[in-house]
């Protein structure tokens, strides 16, 4: 492959960064929601 | 449960779409592998529109009805349109530096335009932090959201208006996608790729909405919390 360490670098850090954007929101939710449950 | 449905169809599409454009179309003739940036690029821009669109939406809704659901909406369209941002830019510069020579451009309108698009959005961000009053949060961070929205029709008109480094648009200029001249391949992947991160887009915006709607009960609770406290001390003295 040509460039591969530009495709390499441009798909890692898209879905890379998508996956942990996910994994982070899933988390924050998560304490959110366990702080909501708390409060009730 | 729908959701989870949702986010699973969605990380499959995506994976899919991602394993098709790296190792089954075929590289372009004139700009090899590189080109094969362009898809996860191209979706990544629409999305960053797709989500400041909803935050201008949701902005005026909320002047206009003043529901705090709008303010989440909102929100969630302005993070995740400046994560779609960052990665239309680093996508850019990594297609950009192989076939154009260089990464970046500052005379390049769509550049420079993009770059305010992400700057104006993360000021938004930022805004939403100087006061904990949700009402007068969400009317500042409106009016905000929706003059920074005019950029968005800048950003995608700027290779039609100005000339510059950038390519003139993909989405929405049909002459281009629905060239008969265009390998199938090609279209159909972009298209794909499109489908798979706007799948992604909607199971997150939904996550980031859950999210801004639990924040703004958590502050609720502390609100009453503190009041209750005060009219003990009150009470007390």
């Amino acid at each position: 492959m040509d460039d591969a360490g530009y495709v390499i670098a441009a798909y890692g850090v898209i879905v890379g960064g998508l996956g942990l954007y996910t994994v982070t929101l899933w988390r924050r939710l998560r304490a959110a929601r366990d702080r909501d449950d708390e409060a009730r | 449960m729908k959701t989870r449905v949702l986010g699973i169809a969605a990380l499959v599409a995506v994976l899919v779409t991602v394993y098709v454009a790296l190792a089954i179309v075929p590289p372009d003739r004139n700009q090899g592998d590189a080109q094969r940036i362009m898809y996860p690029h191209v979706a990544s821009a629409w999305l960053a529109y797709l989500s400041f669109g909803v935050t201008a939406l949701s902005g005026i809704a909320w002047l206009w009805k003043r529901d705090l659901r709008f303010d989440a909406l909102a929100l969630a369209g302005a993070e995740i349109g400046v994560m779609f941002t960052a990665f239309a830019i680093w996508g850019g510069m990594m297609w950009g530096d192989p076939v154009w020579g260089v990464m970046w451009q500052w005379e390049d309108p769509r550049l420079t335009t993009t770059a305010l698009l992400l700057a104006l959005y993360v000021g938004y961000l930022l805004l939403r932090r100087l006061t904990d009053d949700p009402e007068r949060r969400a009317t500042r961070a409106a009016i905000v959201g929706v003059v920074a929205a005019v950029d968005i029709p800048i950003v995608h008109f700027s290779v039609e208006w100005w000339r510059g480094l950038h390519q003139t648009a993909t989405i929405g200029s049909p002459d281009r996608i629905l060239d008969p001249a265009a390998p199938m391949a090609f279209v159909g992947t972009l298209l794909g790729m499109l489908g798979a991160f706007t799948l992604a887009w909607l199971y997150l915006m939904i996550r980031r909405y859950q999210l801004a709607r639990a924040e703004m009960r958590n502050e609720e609770s502390a609100r009453r919390v503190t009041l209750r406290r005060a009219r003990t001390a009150e009470a007390a003295q």
